[in-house]
């Protein structure tokens, strides 16, 4: 049998991705575009917070979409249809995140030129987006009130990472239990740094409030 | 959930590994795995038979996990204690100032070639 010689690596897996997305952050920089990443569990209103956004923020910057999801365009299409800006899908192939470079890849394929704001809606999922540094300048993260107030205790990660938590579906309060002093004190307990933001997005209630939040987070980024 | 995700990373690192130093074929990839990294070994290793012999230079390479343990330290008193067993509030003091000291890695030990 041949001797068996052992080459030591000691190397964390995600060691690469930081390192790609600090440098995707840096072009971006040079560039004046600022990358949100968008995150939530599937079904939170992701699409339709951003649609809502989007109108009351599409005057005032250059916006671009791009959607992340496993399979199919429907997010993309619904997006370009109800506003008019650029948006494209990307298919992760199966994969639960988006790390860097994928989203370099994506962003390869919007015309930059011109941009203010690039929103990556990443898939929905509460686990993985989280571990995975995409390179953008800021995170998000939508808790709809179904999913209920204890999700910053059950996901810490997400919560602790996020610099705005977007709490969708305001109108249902009444029928869930779902205790907004509580998921704020949750958030706060996890990441005291974190804005709460309530919000319909049906209605668009509230959602002024958090393009308020993008539109200076923005200009902070061009002025840094 | 993101097993798989993970897998196609070790796979990515390892070949890059095995051709800088004119690997053939790996035998064995060792990865350090935190208690709570949020990653289970038995489905690394069931991503990882199913990737890896799709990759020549991985055919029937075995995967093995380490599992090292969670540590958390308490700001409040100083402590540190295990987080499995205790989670984010400090046993001695009730205090939930706490950090994770140790126990989220997802690193690549060594390979055996």
């Amino acid at each position: 049998m041949d001797p068996v010689k052992v080459i030591e690596i000691k190397k964390s897996i995600f060691e690469d991705n930081e390192v790609d997305a600090d440098n995707l952050r840096k072009e971006l920089k040079a560039k004046g575009v600022f990358l949100l990443n968008l995150m939530s569990s599937p079904g939170s209103g992701k699409t339709t917070t951003l649609i809502q956004t989007i109108r009351l923020l599409k005057e005032k910057l250059r916006i671009a979409v791009m959607e992340a999801d496993i399979d199919s365009n429907v997010d993309a299409v619904k997006i370009k249809e109800a506003t008019g800006i650029p948006s494209i899908q990307l298919h992760t192939g199966g994969m639960c995140h988006l790390d860097a470079e994928m989203t370099r890849q994506g962003l390869d394929n919007v015309d930059l030129e011109g941009l203010d704001l690039v929103i990556l809606e990443n898939v929905g999922n509460l686990v993985c987006p989280a571990e995975f540094d995409t390179g953008s300048c800021k995170n998000a993260m939508i808790l709809s009130v179904p999913e209920g107030h204890d999700k910053p205790l059950k996901y810490p990660l997400m919560f602790s990472i996020c610099d705005v938590v977007v709490i969708n579906k305001m109108d249902v309060l009444p029928y869930f239990d779902f205790d907004l002093d509580k998921c704020k004190e949750y958030v706060h307990m996890r990441n005291p740094k974190a804005q709460v933001i309530p919000i319909c997005a049906k209605s668009g209630e509230g959602v002024e409030n958090f393009a308020g939040w993008l539109l200076q987070e923005v200009k902070n980024w061009k002025n840094q | 959930m993101h097993e798989l995700g993970i897998v196609f990373y070790i796979i990515r690192d390892v070949k890059k590994v095995a051709e800088e130093n004119h690997v053939p074929l790996v035998k064995t990839v060792v990865m350090n795995i935190g208690e709570v990294s949020t990653v289970v070994p038995e489905y690394l290793t069931d991503c990882w038979r199913w990737a890896a012999d799709k990759e020549e230079v991985l055919k029937g390479c075995e995967l093995r996990c380490n599992i090292l343990k969670a540590v958390t330290t308490c700001n409040a008193c100083g402590a540190e204690y295990a987080t499995v067993e205790h989670g984010k509030i400090c046993p001695l003091c009730g205090s939930e100032d706490t950090v994770l000291k140790c126990g989220n890695e997802v690193e690549i030990k060594e390979i055996e070639v």
